[in-house]
């Protein structure tokens, strides 16, 4: 009989994942491991993690990890990569990790044309820290640093990396996706792989933006939440190839 | 071997260098621009890699992520860009990786005087970033001192996986002495010293989840968060006998100045000039200010010696608290102080032990 499909190796068997019901930072780590497994890479590479529900799964991958200060991953990624050209780097941010906090580093890494990939996890809001007002929170959402929503005279409109990022001419390859449907998790996982080849082939910076949900600081259900990626987030983050080169 | 005439920065440069350090990030700012200048030159022909961060905040992520991949990697500033390295700093102590980097410091806090200045002591040796965590501190008073802390410093930084401080002022960075270079290390002892980090630097492993490298900079687990402060805590006191300090004729001393860096060097040829002129002075000069000496000041004969000078380049003094520790009580303590970038005279020091002894 024909094996169709296995559990990554890139996970622990004996580790639970800390991720809330619904949150797709599984579903993300799991594709990565999948990748890396396909691509026989597990020996070779590493993930630089921002601070956030981006750093749960450290304990359960059985790949190399290390932790940036918040928003500093792809600095970090940049020491790595030139010290040590072999490894294959990514980074794993949030959205207040990569588009908040790290925007002078993750637009500088981008520029330089760093031949990283960084991860970029989209759900609009901060997730660990308990729901309060990202870059990308929608105008209108509910966060709670923002308790009547998202108001663009104050707060400004949702940060776009993809097209910022598209404003420079070093980036390889800026790509967005999402997980909300079976099809656009197999184009996620198609994305992570092109990103980890453009490394492997010395192309230079690449970037995977998911669009994923927080049903838990969203306050919705999990299926609720896929219904809001749908109706709500991806009028304002259009999935695609923004750049690829 | 040969001497060779060089300005400060660029011979802790070329000293990094020789001592292995094949990465360097930083961000310009005076007066320590000549570092990551000598640098940008230099490492592309031994096959290292220069990168201007485009801050400081990143520039040391940037080494903290060149160190943790094995490479020996370094970073410089001056003290507004010091305390904004504070961060990544304290994370390359938490998770113990080896950095060596150098604070050519200003006069004052905010964006202080870009003149000489020991503005930053208590910043060097107490509280370099969050979390309590403590660094060798290393203390130059000449180019050729600073060149050879430079290359301890590398090695220091191995052995303790911790970060380690070289903390000079912009007249040690921007004199040019004739310096005598140490050895180069051959491409085989630089590939040893990375290949010895292999086991715990993120470069890859093999399935293995037991030898994975997981670089942490913190724990999310009490006990262990509690048992890494321990293990620190016993690494810093193991420093003791790295203890470096120079004691100058301090046997007879009537008065023993206490000084370090560019200010210990003025107060040295003031024990000479006034020695001759019959003056029972002495000098007590740490070269590590972390780890400091504080036995040396019970090697000071309270019988005869009437005071303790403080010479430090600050205001107020910050140096004079380790110098208190180190006296108990046992004698006075004056300060000679000067500061914001005002460099310390030999005629101000002169006036001051005068004033003491003369009575």
């Amino acid at each position: 009989m024909e094996l169709v499909y296995s559990r990554t190796k890139t996970i622990q068997e004996d580790k639970v994942s800390g991720f809330c019901p619904g949150c797709m930072h599984s579903t993300v780590v799991k594709l990565i491991g999948e990748v890396i497994d396909e691509m026989g890479i597990i020996d070779k590479t590493v993930m630089i993690t921002g601070i956030g529900c981006c750093g749960l799964h450290m304990d359960y991958i059985a790949y190399d990890t290390i932790t940036a200060p918040h928003g500093r991953a792809c600095a970090v990624a940049t020491g790595m990569k030139r010290s040590n050209p072999d490894t294959l780097y990514f980074t794993y941010q949030g959205d207040g990790d990569f588009a908040s906090i790290g925007l002078g580093e993750s637009i500088s890494a981008a520029n330089r044309g760093e031949n990283i990939t960084v991860i970029f996890i989209n759900n609009g809001i901060y997730g660990m820290t308990g729901g309060q007002m990202a870059p990308t929170t929608l105008v209108g959402m509910k966060a709670s640093t923002a308790p009547q929503g998202r108001n663009p005279e104050e707060h400004g409109y949702p940060m776009h990396m993809c097209e910022i990022l598209n404003q420079l001419t070093a980036p390889a390859y800026l790509v967005r996706t999402s997980c909300n449907t079976p099809a656009n998790v197999i184009k996620t996982k198609n994305a992570i792989k092109k990103a980890f080849q453009n490394q492997i082939d010395g192309k230079g910076f690449s970037m995977v933006e998911i669009v994923t949900s927080c049903p838990t600081n969203w306050g919705l259900e999990p299926l609720d939440a896929l219904d809001y990626i749908e109706q709500k987030m991806l009028p304002e983050f259009p999935l695609g190839v923004i750049r690829d080169k | 071997m040969a001497r060779v005439l060089m300005k400060g920065c660029e011979a802790i440069a070329e000293a990094a260098v020789r001592a292995g350090c094949r990465f360097f990030a930083g961000y310009p700012i005076t007066p320590q621009n000549e570092i990551p200048e000598y640098f940008a030159r230099r490492l592309p022909q031994v096959g290292g890699n220069f990168v201007q961060g485009e801050s400081e905040v990143a520039s040391v992520n940037m080494v903290y992520g060149a160190a943790s991949a094995g490479t020996r990697a370094m970073t410089s500033s001056s003290s507004p860009g010091i305390a904004l390295k504070s961060e990544g700093i304290s994370y390359c102590a938490a998770a113990r990786i080896p950095i060596v980097y150098a604070n050519i410091s200003r006069g004052g806090p905010g964006v202080g005087a870009i003149q000489p200045a020991q503005q930053d002591y208590f910043q060097a040796t107490k509280a370099s970033g969050n979390g309590g965590f403590r660094m060798m501190v290393l203390a130059p008073a000449t180019v050729q001192e600073a060149v050879d802390l430079t290359y301890k410093a590398f090695d220091y930084a191995d052995r303790d996986m911790n970060p380690v401080l070289i903390l000079a002022d912009g007249v040690i960075g921007t004199m040019m002495e004739p310096v005598e270079l140490p050895e180069m290390k051959s491409e085989e002892e630089i590939a040893a010293i990375k290949e010895n980090k292999k086991a715990w630097a993120c470069i890859g492993h093999e399935l293995d989840y037991a030898n994975r490298s997981w670089i942490q900079p913190g724990q999310w687990d009490t006990v262990k968060m509690q048992q890494w402060n321990e293990a620190a805590a016993k690494m810093y006191d193991s420093w003791e006998k790295d203890i470096m300090v120079e004691e100058y004729m301090i046997e007879d001393a009537e008065l023993v100045m206490t000084a370090y860096g560019i200010s210990a060097r003025i107060c040295k040829s003031v024990v000479d000039m006034l020695r001759k002129e019959g003056y029972k002075v002495g000098l007590i000069r740490p070269i590590t200010v972390s780890p400091f000496p504080y036995g040396s000041y019970d090697k000071i004969n309270y019988d005869v010696c009437k005071a303790v000078l403080d010479v430090e380049m600050s205001i107020p003094a910050q140096f004079i608290e380790d110098v208190a520790m180190g006296v108990k009580d046992r004698c006075k303590i004056e300060a000679c102080l000067c500061s914001g970038g005002n460099i310390m005279s030999r005629e101000a020091v002169i006036e001051a032990v005068k004033k003491i002894l003369d009575k």
